[in-house]
């Protein structure tokens, strides 16, 4: 793989991020706890909708052999995602999806800071663009953590545990693989362990003001970015995918 | 006709007159979506969209088609431009003043919002979030109409 083929590679997981978990979050669509959360979800998934198709059309472009966003998004197999394992858990109750968002929300910020200062022209322009959004998404899911946490016992007994689940998940950010370290060396890419730095602290910080306890490092799970699923994902997919699975090319 | 055969002012103007989808009482312009013209022998408009998932992005991309087709402009070219990223900043004052009249409270860095109705800074937020990603929920406490609050983006 050279530089190039990393650039590739890494526009897709980007797209399948934002792609996936909006998904995950369209799944809540009409199910939220409040109207304003209702709302603030919905908005928030369209967001990453809109990113994910400005990195699809990105690595459409730069493949081209033909290939829109909708093919990248409806007609690809399991392996071939590189969305992080986060994203693509379920979404359990309330507390579960809100750590999910959290927790990647803060690493997403960072991730997309670091793009708008790297050598990709179009990359830094997206990520410019998808900061704005991604800035209030952060302000949102860190008010709730401290809502949640330092709420009610109940409340704290649920996030709290909510996030000693999603930990196992987030350890895989912060592993630079091949198209990572191409990605950082061949355009001035993000730094994972600097960005791990910056994660730590501003989850530390927010953790500490919802007086919940920041789960130790153990086992991390990943496999990912690499196209090493969960058991969920494929259900994800049937979902997603089914109207091009059982009508191929339908548009309307 | 050509492309050649109009200026970069009358192409401004059949702009002037696209709205936009969401909030119709502004157009393409005031919303300062209109990045750039430029008339050669084809007319390149290159537009900016609001936020990632704006759905009005497409519609306005196809309005901007069928408003210079529909003055005799054929070679048209839409171009996206990303960056810099859009900020409400680019409303125009008259945008704004025009927004505050439909009822939508225009975007303001102060923190007190004036009730688009009878312009009172007795005001609360219902909801930071509201039917589009653009706007929030607002109520007046003195006129007690509920109101919408076009963000600060």
């Amino acid at each position: 793989m050279n530089s190039e083929q990393a650039l590739n590679r890494y526009t897709l997981r980007l797209a399948d991020n934002a792609l996936i978990l909006a998904q995950r979050m369209l799944e809540l669509v009409a199910a939220g706890p409040e109207l304003e959360e209702e709302l603030a979800n919905a908005n928030f998934a369209l967001d990453y909708i809109g990113q994910a198709r400005m990195f699809y059309s990105y690595a459409a472009e730069r493949e081209g052999q033909g290939r829109t966003e909708d093919d990248f998004a409806f007609m690809r197999d399991e392996h071939e995602f590189g969305n992080l394992l986060l994203l693509e858990q379920p979404n359990g109750h309330f507390g579960d999806a809100l750590v999910r968002q959290f927790l990647f929300e803060i690493f997403y910020r960072h991730l997309l800071d670091a793009l708008t200062q790297c050598a990709d022209q179009r990359l830094r322009e997206i990520a410019a663009r998808a900061i704005k959004e991604v800035d209030y998404h952060c302000r949102h899911s860190s008010q709730w953590m401290i809502r949640l946490g330092d709420g009610t016992g109940f409340s704290h007994a649920r996030v709290q545990a909510s996030l000693d689940d999603a930990w196992r998940f987030t350890g895989e950010m912060f592993v630079a693989d091949d198209v990572d370290k191409l990605m950082q060396d061949g355009f001035d890419g993000p730094d994972l362990a600097a960005i791990h730095a910056l994660w730590r602290r501003d989850v530390g910080k927010v953790v500490a003001e919802a007086t919940l306890d920041l789960p130790a490092d153990e086992w991390m799970a990943d496999g990912g970015k690499q196209g090493r699923h969960s058991e969920h994902f494929g259900f994800l997919l049937a979902e997603m995918q089914y109207l091009q699975r059982s009508f191929p090319g339908a548009t309307w | 006709m050509v492309a050649t055969d109009v200026s970069k002012a009358q192409v401004m103007e059949w702009l002037a007159s696209v709205p936009d989808p969401e909030i119709p009482v502004l157009s393409i312009l005031d919303l300062g979506i209109v990045r750039d013209v430029d008339v050669q022998s084809t007319v390149t408009v290159t537009l900016t969209p609001t936020y990632s998932g704006c759905p009005a992005t497409e519609v306005i991309e196809s309005s901007v088609l069928a408003a210079l087709k529909q003055h005799g402009v054929d070679d048209i070219v839409i171009k996206r431009a990303l960056s810099p990223p859009w900020t409400t900043d680019w409303i125009s004052a008259d945008g704004r003043e025009k927004m505050r009249r439909y009822g939508i409270a225009p975007p303001t860095p102060s923190k007190q919002v004036a009730c688009p109705q009878c312009e009172s800074l007795h005001t609360e937020r219902v909801s930071e979030f509201g039917s589009t990603a653009c706007k929030a929920a607002w109520r007046c406490r003195d006129c007690l109409e509920p109101f919408e609050y076009f963000k600060c983006l």
